[in-house]
Parts: C-alpha cells; sequence; structure tokens
C-alpha cells in the first residue's frame, strides 16, 4: 500500500459518513489508545442491504471479529474483509451508546455551552448521519464497534476490557463492494469510564492490491470464499479467481 | 435458571400450533402472557417484536444483553427495544437458556453458510418476508427486520471468542413464557432450517399460547 488517497481524523464524541469504493481500502487507527468507532455499512445502491453482525459472527464462528474474518451483508455477500488488524477482537455485539444513557453518565453536552467541544451519544450520531441519506431509526442495526474488546465468561456475562487498549492501534478494512459508511467516535457503550472518553480515530483511505488466490481473508473461512463469490456474483466480475483458487 | 409457570393450557385465551416453516404474526397486548412451547424438542423459534403502537421501535438484542450485561436470554431476562424500553420480561423458563447472537437463518445466508447449492432452501427471513407481506397492516417492512431471539437454540459462546451452534439443550414440551410490558407484535417464524443442529436436522411444530392479563 502506497500514500494515503485522503486522510481525516474524526474528532471525539462526533460522526461522519462517506461513499466507499471498493477495492479500495480503510485503515483506522485509534490514535490515543481507548477510542471506539461505530461503523455501519450499507450498500448504497439498495439501502436495505447492510452489515449484518449476526451472519458475520455465527458464519465465521466467533464474538470478536479480527484480521482474516470478512464483514457480511443480510444478503449474503462480502461488503469488506479485515487485512489488518494489530488491535485484536472487535464487538459487535453491544450497540452504541443511547442518548439517555449518555446525558446520565455524563451529563448535558448543549451545543450552546460548549461549541464544537460537545460530545454527543453514538445514537445521536448514527441518527444524524442516517438522516442525510433518507435512513433513520429504522436502519439502524447492530454496529460494529472497533477498537473495544469485550469479553465474556462461562455464563455468559459481558465485560469491557479496557486493558486492551492501546496507542496506535490500528485496523485495516478492504472494500468488497462499494459501501456507504456511517462512523461514530462515541464512546463504547460498556466504557466504564466516569468522564466522557475524549478520543479521535483517525481514518485513511487507501489503494488496495486486487484479491488474489492466497489472500488471507478469502483462504480463512469457507464461508467467506462462498461470500466473496456472491460479491463477484453482484458485479458479475471474472470468475478465474475462485476457480483458481478452488474448493475450501 | 429453570422455572416453571403455574398456568394452565385450558386457561388461555387461545392456543395454536405453528408448523416447521410456517410463522405467527399477532398482537399481544400489554399485561398478557405468552408462551411458546418447543413441543417435539430441539426446534428453534425464531422471534421479533415490534411496539404495536409504532414498529419503529422493536426488539434489540443489542440493547437487551448490553443492559443486562449477559449473552444469554433466561427467566427475568428484560427484553428491550431499540430504544431501551422494556418490551417483555422473561417470566418462566424450562430450557435454560436462548441464543439471541446467532440471528436467523436466510436463502442468502444459506449460501455462505453450507453451499450455493443451499439457495433455495426454505428459511426463517423468506418466512418473515411471507409474514409481513400478507400483513402489511401492521406496517413492518424489511427495514424492521432486524436480530431476532432464536428461543430453545443454543449458541454457547466461549470465553476465547468462539461462537457456534450445538446442539440444542431443549427437548419435547419444553416452553418459555413472557408477560408483555407494552402492546407487541409478536412475529415467529418456525426455523425450516435442515442444514444444521437448530432444528435437530427435523422441524417439528411449535405451539403457542396467550393468556390473559
Amino acid at each position: 500500500m502506497t500514500q494515503p488517497l485522503y486522510e481525516y481524523t474524526v474528532p471525539r464524541g462526533h460522526h461522519w459518513s462517506f461513499r466507499m469504493r471498493r477495492n479500495r481500502a480503510l485503515r483506522l487507527t485509534d490514535v490515543e489508545g481507548g477510542g471506539n468507532l461505530g461503523m455501519l455499512i450499507f450498500n448504497p445502491e439498495l439501502l436495505l442491504e447492510r452489515y449484518n453482525a449476526p451472519d458475520t459472527m455465527k458464519a465465521q464462528q466467533t464474538f470478536r471479529l479480527t484480521q482474516g474474518n470478512c464483514l457480511y451483508s443480510d444478503m449474503g455477500r462480502c461488503l469488506a474483509s479485515i487485512i489488518q488488524d494489530d488491535f485484536g477482537g472487535h464487538d459487535s455485539a453491544s450497540g452504541t451508546l443511547t442518548r439517555r444513557a449518555c446525558f446520565e453518565r455524563f451529563g448535558r453536552w448543549t451545543f450552546q455551552e460548549y461549541m464544537n467541544e460537545w460530545c454527543l451519544s453514538g445514537e445521536e450520531s448514527f441518527l444524524t448521519e442516517l438522516a442525510k441519506y433518507g435512513l433513520g431509526e429504522r436502519d439502524l442495526h447492530a454496529n460494529l464497534n472497533l477498537f473495544s474488546r469485550v469479553e465474556t465468561d462461562e455464563d455468559g456475562t459481558m465485560r469491557y476490557v479496557d486493558s486492551h487498549n492501546r496507542p496506535g492501534a490500528s485496523v485495516t478494512l478492504r472494500f468488497d463492494m462499494d459501501a456507504l459508511v456511517i462512523l461514530t467516535t462515541s464512546p463504547h457503550p460498556l466504557n466504564p469510564a466516569k468522564n466522557y472518553p475524549k478520543k479521535p480515530i483517525q481514518v485513511e483511505f487507501l489503494k488496495t492490491d486486487p484479491v488474489t488466490a492466497d489472500d488471507e481473508c478469502l483462504n480463512a473461512h469457507a464461508t467467506s470464499r462462498r461470500a466473496l463469490e456472491n460479491t463477484r456474483l453482484y458485479y458479475l466480475d471474472d470468475p478465474v479467481l475462485f476457480e483458481n483458487a478452488g474448493g475450501a | 435458571m429453570l422455572t416453571e409457570s403455574h398456568r394452565k393450557l385450558n386457561d388461555a385465551r387461545y392456543s395454536q400450533r405453528i408448523g416447521a416453516g410456517d410463522y405467527f404474526m399477532r398482537t399481544v397486548k400489554a399485561g398478557e402472557t405468552v408462551r411458546i412451547v418447543d413441543v417435539d424438542g430441539n426446534e428453534a423459534a425464531d422471534t421479533l417484536f415490534y411496539s404495536a403502537t409504532d414498529p419503529a421501535e422493536r426488539y434489540s438484542a443489542n440493547d437487551t444483553v448490553r443492559e443486562q450485561g449477559n449473552v444469554y436470554l433466561g427467566t427475568g431476562s428484560v427484553l428491550r427495544s431499540n430504544r431501551n424500553n422494556p418490551m417483555l420480561e422473561i417470566i418462566a423458563d424450562t430450557c435454560g437458556r436462548h441464543d439471541t447472537l446467532g440471528g436467523a437463518c436466510s436463502s442468502e445466508s444459506n449460501t455462505i453458510r453450507y453451499a450455493h447449492d443451499r439457495r433455495c432452501m426454505h428459511s426463517c427471513r423468506d418466512n418473515w418476508m411471507n409474514a409481513i407481506q400478507e400483513n402489511e397492516h401492521f406496517g413492518v417492512t424489511k427495514r424492521d427486520i432486524a436480530h431476532n431471539i432464536n428461543f430453545f437454540m443454543n449458541v454457547p459462546i466461549t470465553p476465547e471468542g468462539g461462537l457456534s451452534f450445538a446442539d440444542g439443550i431443549s427437548g419435547p414440551g419444553k416452553y418459555v413464557e413472557m408477560k408483555a410490558l407494552m402492546d407487541v407484535i409478536v412475529l415467529i417464524s418456525n426455523c425450516p432450517q435442515l442444514n444444521n443442529p437448530c432444528s435437530g436436522f427435523d422441524p417439528t411444530p411449535l405451539e403457542i399460547a396467550v393468556w390473559d392479563s
């Protein structure tokens, strides 16, 4: 990978959205450590198609997402592949910080008082961005929480693992489909911090190499090979890659 | 925790069978109790709830597991909405543990999980599509089809982060009973999946019963 095509650091407690192009990647960095990046992904051509956390987790038999995993849509396609991850094990089961919880835990952040230093909840952030595309509450499905690790014990009790955080941790998503990406830097809803964690996340847009037969994400799970095959069908790409790669 | 109910089927306002691959979509009022019975065992009841007054408010697996701090559902679990309001509470359960992270099967996910030639097999999400088409008056559309509950399904999550569909911990006649805390639309797909243990490879009927408050 070469020089980023574009770079922007989303400040703490805010939101952003953009059209992502297939065969481009996002390198995301938790600049200070302890950040969280809530993410929703849609197919911009068919907004009813979106990232589906249960299909992603059950097909790859994992509760946490890391390098080698693919992100599946509810229509059986691979939206994006995690081609690099030095954080290890991101959450996609906890949802986002609600407006109510943000108020109860961190107080009221009015623009009048704080101007652009205000910090928003994940719920408000997602809804603001969703509205720009004619979407809303009904389209707010299970999100990713990158840079947040949640573990469970034998009884299923959930625990946010603060000690896993570190400055400079990065994860790279290769987009296998065009996508509408919605982001919030609101903290993880299980982060026990007493004060609103004000953590920026750096977003870099990169060119990626075409998927080759030895691609880690293509080969990590037979399910991902089939999801990438469904993506190929969607774009009617050349079938050679998957034929050469053989069955898994 | 296993908890039995004192309610008798004879006292139910109504009860009905849901055959494998069929759906149930009906309103249950606040204060009423609804029971789902795994008649022959090892069946999955893929269930969604919506507020009857505004279906944009719906069951949210994320809000439910986060607020109770546990990924499994059982007696005492409060089923919460995407607005983080309590919708129903599980008040009896003879199965012990239910999944809400594994989602529902679909024609499309069949192609990922099993093989491309498993596309044209009946699935829960196709079943829900039939349900919302045939019951348009509820105002539920594909946008609202979210992360469901899989009653009677065993999806253990290990401390290492593994997640798998295991053989059922349910059995013939086991049931789960919930009290509605708001007027809700109950949408159930009796899972027709033939490719994994969630239906014991042999989908069988469910029974649903509703008692007045």
